[in-house]
């Protein structure tokens, strides 16, 4: 109520320091605990049957073998999940694909769940389970889906939206354009590669309660949706987030945590359900494949003229907003008279796409950062130079439609064009590249709590699960604002019952949103201490003032009393009118967006195709960075994550429609051993909506690299690469191709 | 399922020999156990052979070296000797998997994985290493290449188990190398491979030669030609040239998730080039 949430310059004592996390001695000793560590007396072992066919009728299933075997407890399918979901087709699609309820739509899909006293029965039971299939004809590849005569997989077309941003007039842009370049880029399907697996302990009890132990980036949404599917009361389900060992986005959806608690509501006893490894990719979690043509003019000069670009991206078997997202954040970077971006949702029998760390713009910027880079070279300028003489600024309307305020695109390029690291010499067979990458960033809804112990020192309960070291930065901005030491403050995060309602951690928005309502929360402890202080010392709430952690009186006529510290005040709470706690419940408007650019040097092998990251810098905007060593690890986090998709990672689908590489070995993440130290800069504009001008961090830095290494790669070999991953296969391919023409 | 761990060669034989169902032999477990967790496999016997006497040593003999079936890799790295003997052996077996593998998995597991991308086994070929096996039907002595047959199958007969792998003792002026091409820098399993081992006269002439290539076939390939065009030369330009092209000519790869044909073919005489300048390096010649 009445929160001033607008920037305004300050020295800051605690924000910008690095101290150690809160977290981080469980971590490291392997006391934390994590989802697949939560046990209940009594517990069963929950397992998924899962289709083998890309596409399929389910004509019907047989469990009675199943049920009969001794140690099972219960068998479910799509008729244990009734349908709730009154007509929400979001709902009806996340229910769908939890458990298939007519057809399976991809190689993974759920069709059945058993629980059990032990996982080899668990195993057997599956076995038993009869699944009778009509296997249909199938579409993978997102232009084979888009095809007319390509298998459908629901009533209506493959293409299941359209989306269209932009403004001016691209076509007399476009004839005014002395150069254009025009060109389709592809980008396969990744996984988030989380290296902890979804895991989740469900139980419900006869009464219609229930608890639900889970891994998740948003326990409050998990506990909404499953409430939602289950036909259950929100408020009677309690769920505990547990550490996260990675998320990315893919700990946004549900997928087993439904069926776990249809397997306990129907054996009556608690259910443990930790996904394999196998599960994990074929079933949850990937980003879209895409297919994009972009077309950018500018004049001679250098001036951009007009741009365009339709882009195709894959959704999995329910219809999502991924090409939508694409189409709002290809040319965001950048000042456009002209500018058309079109989205198309593509169905297809691939798993349903789940939001992976700044969902949809790495192969977007891919796309559009690949065709401004040739166009830079066709006209003969430096690619830096000739995106700063387009670049967007305060006042620009964004190629989405708002007109942005403060931000840090321009500085990013100024800061790289002076980096030591853009005029350091290339060795042979080596290539640079830079690109730049957008996030929107998102505040929405966020509650928490700050109680003051006896003894002075201060827990925060937040709701938003600490993903990338947010503990630590939100108990260094409540020591800030009320003016204590950081080992003063202990945060938590609490469950669903003890907090209000939390939006999940995605958009960027943990530290970002939860120090904005921490900083309210304290405000509101800072009142009631200065009332505390006033009623100890008899004299007006308004002759006190809080400063560096104290209560003083203000005034020459309260001059000689002495400041009351926090431990003061709290030590006769009891006697002042009770426990001493501040809350705030927001709506954290006005995230700051957020701008990258990356450099990278790549070495190519001419005659393997072989590549290395010889070296990378990232720089960004972080508003301000309230931990700076967690600010620089999602820097570096992201250009490890953007420099797997850009090298090597890819699903890999057969013929039949069936995955070839669910597991770390042939889905190839980048080992340690891949990546140069990744160098980093933090940029800080200030975000003119938070009051210490914070801005999220955590996307944007994996939305650059698909295009910074293209352009290094394609810079070392001469040849422009359109197809991400640049495999080995692929790059040889290219060169092979270039020789022969 | 039943595990057994026997103290000797003849008390594993015959567990082998008179089991029932599925039996598997455990020595590091770095195939076996990933295979029977991802539910490919569910033996009913298991015979770990750890504890047999002297099987998990490495030996020199004045023929030259005998490595115990449980000898795992990483004690090959630090076998001096060995290591000086057969370098291309010795680096082939520290590539596989990850430094903690490594701790665990052998060179003769890797044999009777059968996989064609094994990273010992062209090493293996190509310095003519012998398998020397005991079964219910008494000894006998192979070259590694007549162990596997197939992807996933061995000539090993029912009761068979490898007990070393024997390498012979070093000609002078002699020399071996293998390199594999992965995508990334460790972890991950050859996309193809080549193993070269060479020896020279006193000129610095190539007198013996052997070409080896993995994941090039359904099993490992000795090409012949490509040895061929090897001995007789100082390995000049022209005589790697000729190797490159009878490598990429012997190969009869497949199209999978882990590279195309046209790629394992290209690679394929890339790889067995530099490792034949390496393996002539390493035998003195300049």
């Amino acid at each position: 109520m009445g929160f001033d949430q607008s920037y305004s310059a300050r020295k800051f004592k605690s924000v910008g320091t690095r101290p150690l996390r809160p977290d981080g001695v469980d971590k490291v000793t392997g006391r934390a605990r994590y989802g697949a560590d939560f046990n209940m007396p009594g517990q069963l072992v929950g397992r998924v049957l899962r289709s083998p066919h890309a596409h399929a009728r389910i004509r019907g299933i047989d469990t009675s073998k199943a049920e009969a075997l001794k140690g099972v407890k219960a068998v479910i399918t799509a008729a244990d999940l009734p349908d709730h979901t009154e007509g929400d087709s979001e709902l009806y699609n996340i229910l769908d694909n939890c458990m298939a309820r007519s057809k399976a739509f991809y190689d993974g899909h759920a069709v059945a769940a058993v629980a059990a006293v032990d996982a080899a029965t668990a195993r057997k039971a599956l076995k038993l389970i009869e699944v009778d299939y009509e296997v249909l004809p199938h579409v993978t590849d997102v232009d084979e889906a888009m095809k007319p005569g390509a298998p459908q997989l629901h009533e209506s077309s493959n293409m299941a939206n359209r989306s269209e941003y932009g403004h001016g007039d691209v076509d007399a842009g476009f004839n005014q354009a002395e150069v254009i370049v025009e060109r389709t880029y592809k980008t396969e399907q990744t996984h988030q590669g989380y290296i902890e697996p979804h895991a989740c302990v469900a139980s419900v009890n006869g009464d219609g309660t229930g608890d639900l132990w889970v891994c998740t980036q948003g326990h409050f949404v998990y506990r909404q949706v499953c409430a939602s599917l289950l036909g259950m009361d929100v408020s009677k389900l309690r769920v505990t987030s547990s550490e996260i060992g990675g998320g990315f986005g893919g700990k946004t959806h549900v997928w087993a945590e439904p069926v776990a608690l249809a397997l306990s509501r129907k054996a009556g006893r608690p259910v443990k359900l930790v996904m394999t490894r196998d599960e994990v990719f074929r079933a949850s979690g990937p980003t879209s494949a895409t297919s994009i043509d972009v077309k950018i003019g500018a004049t001679r000069e250098g001036k951009i003229t007009a741009a365009s670009a339709t882009l195709r991206y894959t959704c999995g078997p329910y219809v999502g907003m991924w090409a939508e997202l694409g189409a709002m954040t290809a040319f965001a970077p950048y000042d456009l008279e002209n500018v058309k971006t079109v989205g198309f949702e593509v169905l297809v029998n691939r798993p349903k796409v789940a939001a992976y760390r700044a969902p949809s713009a790495p192969m977007a910027a891919f796309a559009v950062e690949s065709a401004v880079d040739e166009l830079a070279r066709k006209i003969g300028m430096d690619p830096v130079e000739f995106r700063i003489a387009n670049v967007a600024s305060e006042g620009t309307k964004s190629s989405y439609g708002p007109v942005y305020g403060p931000i840090g695109i321009g500085p990013t390029l100024e800061a790289v064009r002076d980096h030591p690291h853009m005029k350091a010499p290339l060795g042979e067979n080596q290539g640079r590249g830079m690109a730049c990458g957008f996030w929107f960033n998102f505040g929405g809804q966020t509650c928490t709590d700050l109680n003051i112990g006896a003894d002075g020192t201060v827990t925060i309960a937040v709701g938003t699960v600490d993903v990338g070291g947010s503990r630590a930065s939100l108990s260094l901005v409540a020591a800030e604002e009320l003016g204590i030491p950081y080992e003063q403050v202990k945060a938590v995060v609490a469950d669903t019952s003890t907090l209000g309602y939390n939006d999940m951690t995605d958009g960027s928005r943990g530290t970002f949103s939860s120090s904005m309502a921490t900083i309210s929360a304290a405000r509101n402890a800072i009142t009631v201490m200065r009332e505390r202080a006033a009623q100890m010392w008899d004299i007006p709430v308004g002759d006190v003032v809080w400063e560096e952690g104290h209560a003083k009186a203000k005034g020459e006529k309260h001059g000689n009393l002495p400041p009351l510290s926090v431990k003061e005040i709290a030590e006769k709470a009891g006697n002042t009118g009770g426990p001493i706690a501040g809350h705030s419940e927001i709506v954290a408007d006005g995230a700051g967006v957020s701008f990258a650019t990356h450099i990278c040097d790549i070495e190519v092998d001419p005659q393997t195709g072989a590549t290395r990251v010889v070296r990378y810098t990232v720089v960004q905007d972080a508003g301000k960075a309230v931990h700076p060593t967690y600010v620089e690890g999602q820097y570096q986090g992201g250009a490890a994550q953007g420099i797997g998709w850009a090298l090597n990672e890819e699903y890999i689908y057969g013929k039949d429609g069936r995955l070839q590489n669910p597991g770390f070995l042939d889905y190839r993440i980048p080992v340690c051993s891949d990546l140069p130290m990744i160098d980093t800069q933090i940029l800080e504009i200030p975000n003119p909506n938070h009051p210490y001008g914070i801005r999220g961090v955590g996307e944007t830095s994996i939305v650059p690299p698909l295009a910074a290494i293209a352009n290094a790669v394609s810079n070392a070999v001469g040849v422009r690469m359109t197809h991400i991953p640049m495999s080995p296969p692929r790059i040889l391919a290219s060169l092979e191709a270039e020789k022969g023409a | 399922m039943q595990y057994t761990r026997p103290t000797s060669v003849n008390d594993a034989v015959s567990l082998l020999a008179e089991a029932k169902g599925t039996a598997v032999v455990l020595a590091g477990g770095s195939d076996l156990l990933v295979r029977m967790k991802g539910g490919f496999v569910e033996p009913d016997l298991i015979v770990d052979i750890k504890s047999i006497d002297g099987i998990g040593e490495i030996r020199q003999t004045a023929d030259g070296f005998a490595i115990g079936a449980a000898v795992p890799c990483a004690v090959m790295g630090e076998d001096e000797a060995l290591k000086n003997a057969w370098p291309g052996v010795v680096e082939a077996a520290n590539l596989i998997g990850s430094k903690q593998v490594q701790g665990r998995c052998t060179v003769t597991g890797n044999l009777c994985n059968a996989s064609p991308a094994a990273d010992s086994v062209p090493a293996l070929v190509a310095a003519g290493a012998r398998a020397a096996i005991a079964g219910p039907g008494g000894n006998r002595t192979v070259p590694v290449e007549e162990i596997p047959t197939a992807p996933g199958k061995t000539s090993l007969a029912k009761g068979e188990i490898i007990e070393a792998i024997l390498l012979d003792k070093r000609a002078p002026r002699s020399g071996d190398a293998y390199l594999r091409f992965i995508p990334r820098t460790e972890m991950d399993i050859a996309v193809v491979s080549a193993g070269v081992n060479l020896t020279l006269d006193e000129q610095g002439v190539v007198t013996a030669a052997r070409v080896a290539l993995g994941a090039a076939a359904p099993t490992v390939l000795l090409v012949a030609q490509a040895a061929e065009a090897l001995i007789g030369t100082a390995a000049d330009e022209d005589a790697l040239e000729k190797l490159a092209a009878a490598c990429s000519a012997a190969c009869k790869p497949i199209d999978d998730k882990r590279g195309t044909v046209e790629f394992r073919k290209k690679v394929a005489g890339v790889l067995a080039r530099r490792a034949a300048m390496i393996a002539y390096k390493r035998a003195g010649g300049k």
